[in-house]
């Protein structure tokens, strides 16, 4: 099964029909940890990864943030 | 809109400044510049002389307190504006209050995680309050790489969202400052939009 989310207003597929944002993340290879995650307009705190599922159609916005200022 | 209507508009308003470091105090001075009305200034850092490679300080204001200098900066600059100082590190307990009543937050930390704990914060205790942060500034030139993107209604990002501050990549004046005048400008957007009245 595969499904289709929305990542920063890109089309992406992931593997599965529903998984974690902790899952997607090992996925994608996105290892960098300092970040933001909303799904459809909600912020996903770090410590709801691993209990937070992404399901097909759903909206991801990620934010890397970068030391510095 | 001529000149003094805009003045008077953003008279109104009330924007919360996290971190008076590179970004926040450029943005601060380019906010009252522009004459928003109020201004909530945290930090509890003192100025060193390392921050004057591109922080809005002066050589006789090494060793005071971020917060006061910066007040005493602007006032040379703007005394209409109303500057509120809060020399407290900033945390999960003390954000909504500190920043109670502001319009707009300014994420202006240095280090990722304060970013982090920052944005987390704002967005799930303090609903419907925008949130701009800088993301991305380090070390010279790549201009055209820093951007601004809006994420939805509360959360806006400004910078080139990959460069990451290291010995070798230092920041400086020029592309942390073009970043903190790209917060400054969406706060400005925002407020001028009929959303804020």
């Amino acid at each position: 099964m595969t499904m289709k989310i929305l990542l920063n207003n890109r089309s992406e597929e992931l593997e599965g029909e529903s998984i974690s944002v902790s899952d997607m993340l090992v996925q994608k290879k996105f290892s960098y940890k300092m970040r933001i995650i909303k799904i459809n307009g909600t912020l996903i705190s770090k410590d709801k990864y691993d209990t937070t599922n992404i399901n097909d159609g759903d909206d991801v916005q990620m934010l890397y943030l970068m030391s510095g200022g | 809109m001529k000149l003094a209507e805009i003045r008077a508009h953003l008279s109104k308003f009330r924007v919360g400044i996290a971190g008076a470091g590179g970004l926040g105090s450029n943005c601060a001075v380019a906010l009252a510049r522009s004459g928003v009305g109020t201004l909530v200034i945290a930090d509890f850092d003192v100025v060193e002389e390392a921050n004057l490679n591109r922080q809005y300080y002066f050589t006789d204001q090494i060793g005071m307190s971020k917060t006061i200098a910066l007040k005493e900066n602007i006032w040379c600059i703007n005394p209409g504006t109303t500057i509120i100082i809060k020399q407290e590190k900033l945390d999960k307990g003390n954000i909504v209050q500190i920043f109670s009543g502001c319009n707009i937050i300014v994420e202006a930390f240095d280090s990722s995680s304060m970013k982090e704990m920052l944005i987390e914060t704002v967005q799930t205790k303090m609903p419907g309050i925008p949130i701009i942060v800088g993301s991305g500034m380090a070390g010279w030139g790549k201009t055209n790489d820093l951007r601004y993107r809006k994420i939805d209604d509360t959360l806006y990002v400004c910078g080139d969202e990959s460069t990451e501050v290291t010995d070798n990549l230092p920041p400086l004046a020029p592309r942390v400052a073009i970043v903190a005048n790209m917060q400054a400008n969406v706060v400005i957007e925002l407020l001028m939009n009929n959303n804020y009245q």
